[in-house]
């Protein structure tokens, strides 16, 4: 793939007919159907990997009730859907949000990531079910004020922590990874979590014990109560520690709680919501923005379930009427996969 | 049948009835219980339907399984008498149970 660069570092933009929000499975069967009308996706995610909720809550758990399929974890159908989809082509952007979105002049839209990508795209799909998942934000007093500069949820520069006395809140593999490798370049480390017993991979558990052992790395075990610091910066924190609370003098903290789905920046695109769901005409699924879709967990309208497989028929519906925008006045008969020589072709079939 | 009451941080409460064999988080979601907000459904993946079992009741809930023993490093402020609730089966026994939502799931 060549990417276009202009002189300010920002990539040029995609034009293209449909950007889908969100890589789970209805976002992913939405390629399917698209596909059949020969109208080309791009799909953006703020996760790594495709499979939205399947893939990061539950890849190991069955499900029962996607038809013909007994039984499938949330990892297998996002393979079979991935594998299902290969013939349309799709292009994956993943670990991106689409922070922004504003209708164009000639009525497309403009969308822009949080990696600084543009879209140009005739249609926008919003499959985002629950949301975008975000670090799970402790409901300490004030931390907001913290985040960004010295209370961070990932780490996108070490530099940031040379020489700062760090504290890592959790007790997975992201708190262990940042642990091991912080220790070297930061003043001190200390990881707080709530039991002394570690989820992370055995490795990573064993060379923190060694790091405790030596003095290298203060664990505690307990949970924070409170944050002090001003301007944005912390200076330390209270920690409770079984009956105790002790204070730490710390100026980084590293909170790893999880994920959480927020709506995010969908909420500010001028599309009618209901209490945090995207309201859809049902014989479409276009919200009150011509264009722009909703489908699966995130759209609401009566009768609403929140089912993957309402989610499958509602991208089918959703295809029909995205052709008729993507491609005004190009007659398209309704076919089937099973009778119609020119899907088959469009599915590969020998 | 089974009663389960939820205390909420303001001290509120709010009783449910509930039928054996669903999960105690089901029955809160039902009643719209505020505050247990279950985003993964019950599949014990999410840590948002934390809550405090009132010590009276911790003998016949039970202990939290080692699955959900992990999941609750997820929740916020875990105490001794933290329990996921979608990992709580309702059966008559439990007619009574007394629950403290904590303050924020997140």
């Amino acid at each position: 793939m060549t990417v276009n660069q202009f002189a300010n570092g920002a990539s040029a933009p995609i034009e293209t007919d449909c950007v889908i929000i969100g890589a789970g499975p209805v976002g992913l069967f939405a390629v399917f159907e698209l596909g059949l009308v020969d109208i080309k996706a791009h799909v953006v995610d703020i996760l790594g990997k495709p499979g939205g909720q399947c893939s990061e809550l539950y890849p190991e758990k069955p499900i029962y009730d996607i038809p013909a399929l007994p039984v499938v974890t949330g990892q297998e159908l996002t393979d079979r859907l991935m594998e299902q989809i290969k013939p349309f082509g799709a292009t994956f952007h993943l670990g991106e949000r689409i922070d922004s979105l504003k209708r164009l002049p000639d009525l497309r839209f403009q969308l822009e990531t949080d990696a600084g990508k543009t879209f140009i795209t005739k249609t926008v799909v919003v499959a985002a079910g629950g949301g975008s998942f975000t670090p799970k934000r402790p409901p300490l007093a004030g931390i907001e004020a913290y985040e960004g500069k010295s209370v961070f949820y990932s780490i996108r520069r070490m530099e940031e922590f040379r020489s700062h006395d760090v504290l890592i809140v959790g007790g997975g593999d992201s708190a262990l990874d940042w642990t091991l490798n912080l220790q070297p370049i930061a003043n001190s480390v200390t990881l707080l979590h709530r039991r002394d017993e570690f989820r992370g991979a055995p490795h990573s558990v064993e060379q923190m014990r060694a790091l405790v052992a030596d003095g290298k790395v203060a664990l505690k075990i307990g949970q924070v109560t409170a944050l002090e610091g001003q301007d944005g910066q912390l200076s330390g924190v209270t920690i409770q520690t079984g009956a105790a609370t002790e204070q730490l003098k710390i100026d980084r903290m590293m909170p790893f709680f999880g994920l959480t789905m927020k709506l995010g920046p969908i909420a500010n695109w001028g599309i009618n919501l209901e209490e945090n769901l995207i309201k859809v005409d049902t014989a479409t699924f276009e919200t009150n923005e011509p264009g722009i879709y909703a489908v699966g967990d995130i759209n609401t309208y009566p009768g609403k379930l929140k089912l993957i497989l309402s989610g499958f028929h509602e991208v089918a519906l959703m295809a029909q009427a995205a052709q008729k925008l993507v491609t005004p006045g190009k007659k398209v008969i309704f076919q089937y996969t099973t009778s119609s020589s020119s899907l088959q072709k469009k599915l590969g079939v020998k | 049948m089974a009663k389960i009451t939820f205390i909420q941080p303001d001290g509120s409460q709010q009783v449910v009835e509930a039928n054996p064999g669903v999960t105690v988080m089901e029955a809160a979601r039902l009643n719209r219980v505020p505050g247990i907000e279950a985003e993964c459904g019950g599949a014990c993946a999410c840590a948002t339907c934390h809550v405090y079992v009132d010590p009276g009741w911790a003998e016949k809930t039970g202990k939290a399984a080692p699955m959900e023993e992990d999941m609750l490093d997820f929740a916020f402020d875990v105490r001794p008498e933290s329990r996921l609730c979608c990992q709580i089966k309702v059966v008559s026994d439990l007619d009574g149970l007394i629950l403290r939502v904590p303050g924020k799931q997140f």
